[in-house]
This record gives structure tokens, sequence and C-alpha cells, in this order.
């Protein structure tokens, strides 16, 4: 092995660098959590003390987060375009793990290589692809039909939309892999015991896929509600929290505020993440 | 022959959202863009086809200085991720206990379910004039006045080496993971020393995940928008910000669609080259992991 010997200088400054790393991923989150408790109009040093005004106040200059009515609303469209592109991914993700793992068509990989292709494309290009062809449609349809259809336009549904053009893709790998181990000697089983087609899929396959797809679901919800690239080009006048944050930065600067929902989104990203490692701890149990 | 239908169906079925999903959204866009940046004003509400936003790309030492910078710094920050990243993949799958991996590789993931912009938030604390560490090393001494570190290249490849590396990581733990151990033994055994071990059995073992790693690393940096204009500031230079401003700010959507595509088509030939260079194929790197 590259270090047997448990007390050798070389592994110990391995464990050393390994240390040192990690310090440096934490660094940024702890400096972006921690001032939201600092009690002063800046995210900086020194210290002046615990407060949780930056979370509750009611009053300016220190307008809590619960109470900024613009942050708030950008959570609300953060969620609801979240909950639609995990539910869309995981529907679309479910219908292609089937694809992929039990359909026999021609040019089956050249389509596997199309299914992951989102993944590789930056996410501003998706934006400004789904931009143009949705303007050009409501263009033409306006010129040609008079026909005005608002959904083509920026806004909530066009975001939803470009999110999921490449959430779909991870959502897809997730659950594939799941159905690949499942045991088809199961369903069989079923079948002999004269389940309809129906019903095995409704009492076997599914409830095998299910951690999965909640693992994908909260993954998909998770990349959606960090999701900037792709959403900068999409958004309309309800504009999701990363959108209203990053308003706030250009405009007033740093604020306190932004630490305190900095801190309220990783407690909230963290206890989800928390769940999808125990929905997949059942997986092993099962 | 009526399973045979029931068969057929399904099979229609399951590939109508497939179908639907990377036409719509995928395919179709893509088109549209290439048609659209195709397209030259030459009167309001007029066009003609031409190749005139690719040539103003040309003609504009800025555009091209913009992309070659965008690839070149994002080429360094892939190498920064694959050299910082492998020593820590292979300590999590070869070197930690089996208890230990877990916790570590969750460790790993926890900046992932941040979004981009409170990472760069956080490091604009950490890295400004009125900043965590100047106020730091004021506090220690070793400077007599604040240090900007913020604005500067170095800033944005350190923020965007922070923000590509679990990329990195994560497919290089679970080619390792599957690596047997005796293979490592075997080439000790028969003479070899640390480095030949590591040259000639582990680099080649975990070549898919390297390159599937380098692939989503480099795309993603080069893709970047956030962290190179908040941590690099008005003078950042990349060349999404490029993309940003021929749609938004100078609603010229032509440009903007031939930059799109230049940046798209720059970004799979780095790819390719990669691909082929390390005789890899994009199923078996970035579809597996």
């Amino acid at each position: 092995m590259l270090a047997n010997n448990k007390t050798s200088p070389f592994l110990v400054g391995y464990r050393l660098y390994v240390a040192a790393f990690f310090i440096f991923l934490a660094a940024p989150l702890i400096s972006a959590g921690a001032f939201a408790f600092n009690d002063s109009l800046f995210p900086a040093l020194p210290w002046q003390g615990f407060t949780l005004d930056w979370f509750f106040s009611d009053t300016e200059p220190k307008l809590g987060m619960f109470h900024d009515r613009r942050l708030l609303q950008g959570l609300y469209y953060s969620f609801v375009i979240a909950i639609f592109v995990a539910m869309l991914s995981v529907f679309v993700g479910t219908t292609n793990a089937f694809l992929f793992v039990r359909g026999e068509f021609p040019a089956k990989n050249f389509f596997y290589i199309l299914m992951v292709l989102p993944l590789v494309i930056p996410g501003v290009i998706l934006g400004i692809s789904i931009l143009v062809l949705a303007s050009d449609t409501a263009n033409y349809l306006e010129d040609t039909l008079d026909l005005e259809l608002e959904f083509l336009r920026p806004g909530i549904v066009l975001v939803v939309l470009g999110q999921f053009s490449f959430i779909a893709t991870i959502t897809s790998l997730v659950i594939t892999a799941r159905l690949k181990k499942f045991d088809a000697t199961m369903e069989e089983a079923a079948f002999n015991l004269g389940a309809s087609r129906a019903r095995v899929l409704r009492t076997i396959t599914l409830p095998f896929l299910r951690p999965a797809m909640i693992a994908a679901g909260i993954v998909g919800f998770l990349v959606s509600f960090e999701n900037f690239n792709t959403t900068l080009f999409l958004v309309g006048s309800e504009a999701p929290l990363t959108i209203t944050m990053y308003d706030r930065m250009a405009k007033i600067g740093s604020t306190p505020v932004l630490n305190a929902v900095s801190f309220f989104l990783m407690v909230g990203s963290g206890l989800l993440a928390l769940l999808t490692v125990v929905v997949q701890r059942d997986k092993s149990a099962q | 022959m009526h399973s045979k239908d029931i068969k057929k169906l399904s099979l229609i079925l399951l590939f109508s959202p497939f179908a639907l999903w990377i036409l719509l959204l995928i395919i179709l866009p893509h088109i549209g863009m290439v048609v659209l940046s195709l397209k030259e004003k030459v009167a309001p509400r007029v066009y003609q086809y031409s190749f005139a936003n690719y040539l103003d790309f040309l003609h504009e030492p800025i555009y091209w200085n913009t992309l070659l910078r965008t690839g070149s710094m994002s080429l360094l920050v892939t190498a920064l991720a694959l050299l910082i990243g492998f020593p820590i993949a292979y300590y999590i799958a070869k070197i930690a206990g089996p208890r230990a991996r877990g916790g570590l590789f969750l460790l790993c993931l926890i900046p992932l379910w941040v979004s981009d912009l409170i990472r760069s938030y956080g490091w604009i604390l950490l890295l400004r004039e009125t900043g965590v560490i100047s106020n730091f090393l004021l506090w220690t001494g070793m400077t007599g006045e604040p240090i900007e570190f913020l604005y500067n290249d170095a800033a944005v490849i350190i923020g965007l080496v922070y923000t590509v590396i679990l990329f990195m990581i994560v497919p290089l733990v679970s080619t390792l993971d599957g690596m047997d151990n005796s293979m490592i033994e075997a080439g000790y055994n028969l003479g070899g020393n640390g480095f030949t071990v590591l040259r000639r059995i582990i680099i080649p073992y975990a070549m898919p995940g390297i390159v599937a790693g380098c692939i989503v690393t480099f795309m993603l940096s080069a893709g970047s928008y956030l962290t190179p204009i908040l941590l690099g500031g008005k003078n950042s230079s990349w060349f999404t910000e490029q993309i940003y401003n021929q749609f938004i700010t100078r609603f010229n959507w032509e440009g903007g669609a031939a930059f799109g595509m230049l940046l798209l088509l720059f970004t799979s030939l780095v790819i390719w080259l990669g691909l082929k260079l390390s005789g890899q194929t994009l199923a078996n790197t970035v579809a597996k992991s």
C-alpha cells in the first residue's frame, strides 16, 4: 500500500493535507453562515456580539429575512419551481430508466448518449437556447395566428423547463442505476403467482425503485433551488431566491441579511441531503 | 402476438417522454440558436443569412481573447482540481477506514448542497479588504495595513477550483473504490516503488474517473458565470459574461447566439480532444459517475 506504516512521516503529512483540504472546503461556508449572527451592519470582523436580528427583526436598518418581502417572495418562487422541476424530472427519469434498462430498440447507445448530453452543455447555453426557441415560437404564433402565449415568454414556466432540461439527466442516471440492480426473478415469481402487469409494477418494481426515486427527487429539488446560470436568462418578473440575492448583492452590496438567508439555505439543504442518505441507507438494509 | 403488441405499446409510451424532452428542450433549441446566430440585421425587422456575427467575433480581439482566456483558465482550474483532488479521493477510497470513508465522502459533498452564489459570497467575505483573512493578518501583525485579495485572477481560480473540485473527487472515489487492493500490492511485490505503482497501475485504472472528472470540471468552469464575476470583479473577462452582455444589455440576440455557439463548439472541441487523447468515450466516463 501507499503507506502501510501508521506513523510514517509520509502518512502524517498526508493526513495533514487531507485536514487542510477540509478546512478549505468549510471556510467560505462558515464565513457565509457565521456573520448572520454578528450584531453589526456589515458582514465583517470585528465580532460585535450575538444577535438573531438578521432573521427576525422587523425594523430597518436591520430588517430580518423573515420580514423582507422580496426575499420571502424569492423563497416562495424558488420553492414552487423546485417542486415542479423535481416532480417532472423524477417522472421522466423513471420512464427513461425503464426505457434504457428494459427496452430493446435500435440505436440504443446513441440515444443513451443523447440522454447524458445535457449534463455536458454549459447551463448558460441551455438557458439562451431555450429562450431563443420559446421567443421565436411565441413571435411566430403572434404574427401568423394572432395568438399570444404568455407562458413562452420569460417566466416561471420557462425557468421550470430550462432547469428540467438538465436535471432530468441527473434523475435518469440515479434511477437507472437502481433499476439495473433489480432482480428480475422477483417479477417472474409474481407473474407465476398470477399477478397482472400493472399489479407487479405497483407492488414490486416501483417499491424497489422508491428509495432511488425519492433521492433523485431531493437531488433535483436542491439542484433546481440553487441553479443560477440557466435561470438567469429565463427569469421573468417572478424572480427565484438566487436571482433576488444576486440583485441585492449587486445593488446594495453585502449585507448580513444575505448571510441569514445563506445560513437558512445551508441548514435546509443539509437536512434534505441527510434525508437522501437515510432513504438510500434503507436500500442496503433491504 | 398479443403480448408483442403490449411490448411495442409500452416501448412507445416509455420513449415519448424521452423524445419530447430531448427534442423540445435540447435539439430544437440548439437548432434555433444556430439559425439565429446566422442571421444579420440589415434594417429594422429585416434579416438576411450571413456569417456576420461570427466575423464580428474574429474581428474584435477582445472577444476571442476572452474566449481563449476563459479556455486556458478553465484548463488550469481543471489541472489544479485534479492535482488537489486526486490525493483526497485516494485517501477516501483506499486509506481511510471503512467507517471514516462514508463520513469523509459526505463531508466532500456538503458544498454541493449550497448554491454557487453562497459559496462565492463566502469567499468574498474571506478575501476582501475588510475580510476575515486580511483582518487576521492585521491582528497577527504580519501586515501593517489591510490587503485586498479579491478582484484578481488568483481569486477567480481559487473560487472556481472550490466550486468544481467535488465533481472531480466524486467520480475518482467511485472508480478507485472499485479497484482491488491486491493490484497495488502486486505492483509493490514486483519491485515497483510508490511512484511506479501510481503511474503504471493506479492512474491507468482510474483513467475513466479522471477523464469524467476533467470533462465535468472543465465544462462547469468554462460555463460558470457567477464565480468569475463576483470574485474577479469588473475585469474578470469571462466569456459567459460576453454572452450575457450581448443578450441582456445590448439586446443583440443574434450576436449572443453566435457567442453561445462558439462557447459550445469550443468546450465540445476540448472535451473531444480530451476523450481522444485518453482513449475514453463519453458513455464509459461521464455516464458512469
